[in-house]
């Protein structure tokens, strides 16, 4: 309690990243404003301090990654600017609005670790379901879901049920059916944390021609140093108990990336600045417990 | 990219070949009940001597079984050939062989079981539906649901039957009474069923309530209202008899049941009979649900593991 927060109006300008700056000089691009949030879980015994002190403005158009050891609240941070869970400290605006707002005027698409699809409906009609939610008209809906199965190379399979679909491909229609109503912000937690290296890498490479293609602004959790790197504008290290923002990288990897993105030097040197900056926590304050290490340093260096 | 569509899998659908074995192992079972049945009366049963000519030939067989038991007397467990013979002789004087009487009777106590199920099964969804919705009202009313099943249906179905005169509507009545209790159960269970990601998932669309309700919950509780319903098929027809004994129609196997349970020295085979008949309908509502099931999810759900 004693931590003085610092609010949306006054920001301190110490501790920011040169995109931050610019951001916060002009507040008619940010898509998410993140002000000293923090977020305790209250347990049994004792409340649990997922997050402490988090300021992350996040421009439009960015792809930003958040990384850091298991349980330091990178999941909570994606649902809390969705708006999944409330703050119990500091203030989340989406698109300008409270996080509520933004989620009750359908701002943002979600992607989860699991596809989460249902079962008893079509891969078209699985795209289609928040469409018919928020009430598109049949044709709509029809035409919306057979463009995004072309973006995600599932043409063929539009009549198929999710238990027919290999897991990317059923990744794919989860990444087809947050886009299917055009959000300005693409939350995505893991999502690509469940496949293998070969499949994953084609996904981070479609993934990233959506991004190009729609422009929407991203925001990724992710456990894999090259995917985070390969993807984003801005890599956000998170250090654990409490969750809290070590580091921002900006990773100034030239567009449009592709295949060889990968075999740059700068990739590379990137790479090692991430990896640097989650081990600088680990070994600073010895507060990461090594099978969290291991586990970030294996996905890491896969 | 373009992944060869033949290569996925489609759903499993057991073959001629399998349909059949499962119809030898049914037979089979039902062999062995027979002979189990009159194996008892063998060992156990009354002595019988069967003293007649077959096309000009004398026939004289007698059996003297080795030990006596009550429970294989003639009195409490007739011959299956006696059951069999009581399917077809008359069951009055002239009339029409008591197996067609039966099966009259089960044709009228199945509509109202279907009527009773149909209550039943939709209070029973709608209860649960709306404890889903209130935890005050789960909390306040299920502890009288489930009181309300421990409440011996006998002694209240009277009461029913006066209150609501005697007919098809108190019979209905209570097979909803025995009908809801499972489907409410169930109903509690699958409506929450679905991932907590995809709750999650409708409040990122701001759906609401009804659009949850419709899109997932509902859905996500299909294979657990059917499981209830085949359950509840069953009680609809213990319940319709259970409502006919005390309404005095004629016209339902409650009727048959009461009849040859008054006259049981009489003619034990005809209450067999009346019992197998019973339990032959509530088979056949139960296949009936288990089919509608197959029609309405085949291909729409996932297949069972291990099914
Ligand atoms: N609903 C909850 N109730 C109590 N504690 C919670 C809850 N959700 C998360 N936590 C706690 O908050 C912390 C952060 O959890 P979170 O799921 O955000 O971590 P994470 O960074 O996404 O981890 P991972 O990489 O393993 O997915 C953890 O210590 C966790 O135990
Ligand atoms: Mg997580």
């Amino acid at each position: 309690m004693t931590d003085p927060t610092p609010t949306v109006t006054d920001p301190t300008p110490t501790d920011r990243t040169p995109t931050e700056r610019i951001t916060a000089a002009l507040p008619g691009t940010s898509v998410v404003r993140i002000a000293g949030v923090g977020k305790t879980f209250g347990t049994e015994s004792g409340g649990v301090r997922a997050l402490e002190g988090i300021d992350l403005t996040i421009a439009q158009g960015e792809f930003v990654s958040l990384i850091g050891p298991s349980g330091c609240g990178k999941s909570t941070l994606l649902r809390l600017i969705g708006d999944l869970t409330a703050p119990t400290a500091g203030s989340i605006e989406v698109n300008g609005k409270p996080a509520r707002r933004a989620r009750l005027d359908r701002d943002y698409g979600m992607v989860f670790q699991a596809p989460v699809l249902m079962d008893w409906r079509t891969v078209a009609k699985n795209i289609e379901l928040p469409l018919e939610v928020m009430g598109f008209a049949r044709e709509e809906r029809q035409k919306r879901s057979g463009e995004l199965l072309k973006l995600v190379e599932l043409e063929g399979f539009a009549g198929r049920h999710p238990w027919q679909l290999s897991g990317g491909m059923q990744q794919r229609v989860a990444i087809a059916r947050a886009l299917a109503f055009d959000p300005k912000l693409l939350l995505m937690d893991e999502p690509f944390g469940a496949l293998d290296e070969m499949t994953r890498e084609r996904m981070n490479l479609e993934l990233m021609q959506i991004w190009q293609r729609t422009r929407t602004t991203v925001v990724f959790v992710t456990h894999s140093i090259p995917e985070a790197v390969f993807l984003s504008t801005r890599v956000v290290v998170m250090s654990a108990r409490p969750g809290r923002i070590a580091k921002i990288v900006d990773i100034d990897l030239p567009q449009p990336r592709n295949v060889e993105t990968r075999e740059q030097e700068r990739y590379f040197e990137l790479v090692t600045e991430v990896r640097e900056a989650l081990r600088r926590r680990e070994g600073g304050e010895g507060q990461l417990a090594p099978p969290d290490a291991d586990r970030i340093r294996a996905e890491g260096l896969a | 990219m373009a992944v060869a569509a033949a290569t996925v899998p489609r759903a499993r659908r057991p073959t001629l070949g399998r349909r059949v074995r499962i119809a030898l192992v049914w037979l089979a079972i039902l062999i062995l009940l027979v002979v189990v049945w009159d194996g008892a009366k063998w060992f156990f049963g009354d002595p019988w001597r069967i003293h007649t000519s077959f096309l000009g030939l004398p026939i004289d067989i007698e059996h003297r079984p080795p030990m006596r038991a009550r429970i294989a007397t003639d009195l409490s467990l007739p011959h299956i050939w006696k059951v069999v013979e009581a399917f077809i002789a008359p069951a009055q004087r002239n009339g029409p062989p008591l197996g067609l009487v039966l099966a009259g009777q089960a044709l009228f106590t199945f509509r109202e079981a279907l009527i009773g199920f149909a209550v039943g099964g939709l209070l029973g969804l709608l209860l649960g539906i709306g404890f889903v919705h209130s935890r005050l009202a789960e909390r306040a009313f299920v502890p009288y649901v489930v009181a309300s099943q421990t409440v011996p249906i006998l002694a209240i179905s009277p009461l029913i039957v006066v209150a609501t005169k005697a007919g098809w509507v108190s019979v209905a009545i209570i097979s909803a009474y025995l009908t809801f209790f499972p489907v409410t159960i169930a109903a509690l269970r699958g409506l929450r069923a679905a991932d907590a990601r995809a709750f999650e998932l409708m409040r990122s669309y701001a759906a609401g309530k009804l659009a949850v309700l419709w899109k997932l919950r509902l859905p996500t509780s299909v294979p657990y209202l059917f499981s209830s319903l085949r359950v509840a098929a069953a009680a609809s027809v213990i319940g319709a008899l259970i409502g006919e004994l005390p309404s005095g129609i004629p016209d339902g196997l409650g009727a048959s049941l009461l009849n040859y349970n008054q006259y049981y020295s009489a003619g034990p085979e005809r209450l067999w009979a009346t019992i197998i008949v019973c339990s032959i309908l509530g088979l056949a509502f139960v296949a009936l649900v288990r089919l509608v099931e197959t029609l309405l999810t085949r291909n729409r759900y996932r297949p069972v593991a291990g099914a």
